[in-house]
């Protein structure tokens, strides 16, 4: 039985027997997918929505049922005036407000310009933005079925979300989410295996061995590579059952980039515990070295685009960035490897060097 | 209640589900007397140290220390006592007057008779030089006897010492008794554990458990005369390895059942 | 005693420190194969740093080591495959058990335990009923077996065992002991640090390590018979005020417990011992201890090393 063997069928077993690691590998990235995705949807529903309508004709009943339809408004209060508004807003009874001027249809019919005024609480910039967009939706939705008038020329704006029409907003953090969990997870358990090793004491016995640097690596970094894919696996099922987002690419590809991204936390994780002999200590720098950069700049919550340059060169150094770029592109675009070689290039890049590293970093020796 | 008996154990039992830690020990300890509680590791010394201590409940049976009961008054009875064990007993990371400040805090001593305490204590150590270092940059006889120091900080009756002269040298350790002559000497009731079987001659009297349960007791001179052995350690490896089946069973290398069944090192 | 070419460990010179402490301070010795060979010194004494420098573990500053007649800084990898060491502290995996701990190391040597079965059999045997227990819930005594065992299990030609014996009961030191004289038997060279001055009476040569300096050298008889002042044992009911009062005696070297009695060490050194265990006597019955009995004694390995040591900073010897 050749030494890599044994190392692996021992780190194997410190894996099953430790039933908490075996929890928190499997269970944990699940968990946090789901909640993390969850909470954080910027999906607004039931949006309170008043109605001015002085006097109702058949436009504005239409209009007004097409935004029930919507399914993402509730009506709250129907007033013939606009002054009751006022407090309905400062109540926060009412998130936003339809005010159809009098005569609405009429004016319509007539070819003349009807004045619809949209009013959002935009006190939560957020949700006002949004209650907008979603009016002006169900307006044009409107406006292209409704007859033309005569001579008015009806320009019909397309605003579709491209690959998201719904807005659902999980389709576009899921698979950051997913480059989170995974990145945190893998660091985190190499970091604690190696650093286990020296805190009980077994290290010595196996720097004494004729085992060299790389195959101890190699043994730390194998069996967490199975595990890991069982991670990948999860959160993609996750994914798509919980929070159907779409995959549109291929199931291989995606997993076969996932497993190249845990290989370079995976490394990670052993570079950083490399240096120290503390368990704690390296599951702090597991934690920081990855939770951080992945959740402010792999493009996860926060876009790439709108950061200052300094911040975007910097992102081209954490490997969730090119992760989650891998996994939006063939989860919601169907791409394939034809336009994924560059980004897939760079995680094998990061994965090589910074199983180099960690090879030199650790010492064959107790110093040296 | 007590009259001059620091420790007052009676048919003290411990089980750990079918399994007998401590089977039933009785004996007692005098004010002042430094008693040697001897056994191999998973004679059951550890579990009947910690019911001593107030640590852990008994299953039966009674005992006594500095006057309280350890069943009913345990708290009581941590208040009374010190403690120092060789896994652990000063904090590696604060320094030597931060520990001494720590435990008189525990202990709900006041600031005055913490300083003047520690005062006395490093000087009788000659430790003043390091009383702000780290006490992980102390060598470690020096630690094990500033240990000691700082558990008889609060003035205990009774103090309990589990190997605590483990892997120190000769000298040091002589050092180390000396200071539990001059406790003893001041009143305090000693109890302490040890692999030396040397150490175990200094003792006013010994037990030795096997099995969970006491196969000895006595002054060393009386036990070694009583069982025609020179030595203690020829004591001790005659007890632990008693006639019969079980002798067959260590001969071969084996354990005896009850080992068997409780072979884990229980500190 | 010069160093010959055959010999097992050579050092020359050899200097280590940490930061500002000075681990080695110069150390310079030999030891021939199939040779037991103990190191005994106080904690921070440089044992340690001694055993991982020959066990390639560390590299010295200065001076040079030859295991087996190979480099250790050099020839590391070589060196590995034909040593056995076992650290100071438990270093087998808690959650494997017996077996599979042995296994691994077995593994990692490129053998198995099939293979090797006859080699560690004596000691194996006392595991085997407890092959499947995890390591953590063995004995003390038990594990230092199975660490002994998985040093043993790739045939080493040398053993480093680094305090294998402290906090193990004297019944399983025994056992120990017994399986370490075996191996030397059968030609294995080992250097073993222990605290217990009886374990390093078994061995054939002892060194003394202090302030990373070789204080003394030689077989145990010989360093026992270099004591160079007259000893005596006092036995005394009252031990303590005993050894308060002798502290006091006019010509007081050291005095300290020794077992059941109390070693007196006169400082001078040519007086005969018979003369002063009567003096002694005489004073002791001045201050009251009538009923001490004193009388020459052999000096030990123990005592020559306690007077070698010498009293550390802050003792209140005489």
């Amino acid at each position: 039985m050749s030494a890599l063997a044994g190392l692996l069928r021992k780190e194997v077993y410190h894996i099953l027997r430790d039933r908490r690691t075996l929890i928190v590998i499997i269970v944990l990235p699940v968990l946090q997918v789901i909640i993390f995705g969850y909470a954080i949807r910027t999906d607004v529903d039931h949006v309170r929505l008043a109605i001015v309508d002085p006097a109702p004709d058949t436009v504005t009943l239409a209009i007004r049922a097409r935004f029930n339809a919507a399914g993402v408004f509730q009506d709250v209060a129907l007033v013939p005036r606009i002054e009751p508004l006022e407090d309905l807003f400062r109540r926060g009874a009412a998130q936003g407000a339809l005010v159809f001027e009098a005569g609405f249809a009429e004016r319509l019919a007539r070819g003349l310009p009807s004045g619809l005024l949209i009013i959002a609480d935009a006190t939560e910039p957020n949700t006002g933005s949004i209650v907008a967009s979603y009016a002006t939706a169900v307006i044009q939705g409107y406006q292209q079925e409704a007859p033309p008038s005569r001579g008015a020329v009806h320009i019909v704006p397309s605003v579709r979300m491209r690959f998201n029409p719904t807005r659902e907003s999980s389709n576009l953090f899921v698979p950051g989410l997913m480059a989170f969990v995974l990145t945190i997870i893998s660091s985190l358990m190499t970091a604690i295996s190696l650093t286990r090793e020296k805190e009980t004491g077994t290290l010595e016995a196996l720097l004494v061995s004729p085992l060299r640097p790389w195959q101890i690596i190699v043994g730390k970094v194998a069996p967490y590579l199975v595990v890991g894919f069982a991670s990948v696996v999860g959160v993609i099922f996750e994914a798509r059952l919980v929070f159907h987002v779409p995959l549109r690419g291929s199931l291989s590809l995606l997993l076969i980039e996932g497993i190249v991204f845990i290989l370079v936390s995976l490394s990670l994780g052993i570079l950083i515990s490399a240096r120290t002999s503390s368990q704690r200590v390296a599951m702090m720098g597991a934690l920081i070295g990855t939770m951080l950069p992945t959740m402010l700049l792999s493009g996860f919550i926060f876009p790439l685009e709108s950061m200052p340059w300094p911040l975007q060169a910097i992102s081209v150094v954490v490997p969730a960035r090119w992760f989650v770029l891998v996994a939006r592109s063939v989860m919601l675009k169907g791409v394939g490897l034809a336009y994924l070689w560059q980004p897939t290039l760079v995680l094998l890049v990061m994965a090589l060097v910074l199983l180099t590293a960690s090879t030199r970093a650790f010492h064959e020796r107790l110093d040296q | 209640m007590t009259g001059d008996l620091a420790i007052d154990v009676q048919d003290l039992t411990r089980r750990f589900g079918a399994f007998t830690a401590v089977g039933g020990i009785t004996f007692n300890v005098r004010v002042g007397e430094v008693f040697g509680f001897l056994g191999a590791n998973g004679a059951g010394k550890t579990t009947a140290i910690r019911m001593l201590t107030g640590l852990l409940a008994p299953s039966s049976g009674r005992a006594t220390v500095a006057g309280h009961d350890v069943a009913r008054d345990a708290e009581r009875v941590k208040r009374d006592i010190g403690y120092m064990s060789q896994k652990f007993s000063l904090y590696e990371d604060l320094t030597v007057r931060e520990n001494i400040t720590l435990y008189g805090g525990i202990y709900d001593l006041r600031d005055r008779d913490i300083r003047d305490r520690s005062a006395r204590m490093l000087a009788n150590l000659e430790l003043e030089h390091a009383a702000d270092q780290f006490v992980r940059a102390i060598p470690l006889g020096w630690r094990q006897k500033l240990a000691f120091s700082v558990a008889l900080l609060h003035q205990p009756r009774v103090v309990f010492l589990d190997e605590p002269t483990s892997g120190v040298d000769p000298i040091t350790r002589r050092q180390f008794w000396e200071l539990i002559y001059d406790a003893a000497a001041a009143g305090t009731t000693v109890l302490v554990t040890t692999h030396y079987m040397d150490e175990a001659e200094y003792c006013d009297r010994i037990s030795i458990m096997v099995d969970g349960r006491i196969g000895a007791m006595g002054t060393p001179a009386e036990l070694k005369r009583d069982f025609r052995v020179s030595s203690i350690d020829d004591l001790f490896v005659q007890l632990a390895r008693p006639s019969g089946s079980s002798q067959e069973i260590r001969r071969s290398g084996g354990q005896t059942l009850q080992e068997t069944r409780r072979s884990g090192d229980l500190s | 005693m010069t160093a010959s070419t055959g010999d097992a460990v050579m050092a020359e010179g050899l200097e280590k420190r940490f930061g500002q402490t000075i681990a080695l301070a110069g150390l310079s010795f030999s030891v021939p194969r199939a040779e037991l060979f103990g190191v005994v010194g106080p904690d921070g004494g440089g044992k340690t740093t001694l055993f991982r420098i020959l066990a390639t573990l560390l590299v010295p500053e200065k001076g040079t080591a030859h295991v087996l007649g190979r480099d250790v800084v050099k020839d590391l990898w070589e060196l590995r495959r034909r040593i056995g060491y076992m650290p100071g502290r438990f270093s087998l995996y808690p959650d494997l058990s017996v077996y599979e701990n042995l296994r691994f190391f077995a593994a990692v040597f490129g053998t198995t335990i099939e293979r090797e079965h006859s080699h560690i059999a004596p000691i194996y045997s006392q595991l085997e009923p407890f092959k499947d227990r995890r390591a953590a819930a063995l004995s003390g005594g038990m594990k230092q077996k199975l660490a002994l065992c998985c040093a043993l299990v790739h045939r080493p030609e040398i053993l480093f065992l680094d305090e294998p014996t402290t906090g193990v009961d004297a019944v399983s030191r025994r056992e120990f002991w017994d399986l370490l004289a075996q191996l030397k038997a059968s030609g294995m060279t080992i250097l073993v640090s222990t605290p217990y001055m009886d374990e390093a009476d078994r061995c054939d040569r002892v060194a003394l390590m202090q302030g990373g300096r070789l204080l003394a050298m030689d077989t145990p008889k010989a360093i026992a018979q270099s004591f160079d002042r007259p000893l005596l044992a006092v036995r005394a009911a009252r031990r303590y005020p005993t050894l308060l009062a002798l502290r006091e005696s006019p010509h007081v070297h050291a005095v300290y417990p020794f077992g059941d009695t109390l070693h007196y060490v006169d400082a001078r050194a040519q007086e005969p011992a018979a003369a002063i265990a009567a003096e002694l006597s005489k004073f002791l019955a001045s201050r009251g201890f009538a009923d001490a009995a004193v009388e020459p004694a052999t000096p030990t390995v123990e005592d020559s090393f306690i007077a070698r040591m010498g009293a550390p900073e802050g003792t209140r010897a005489a």
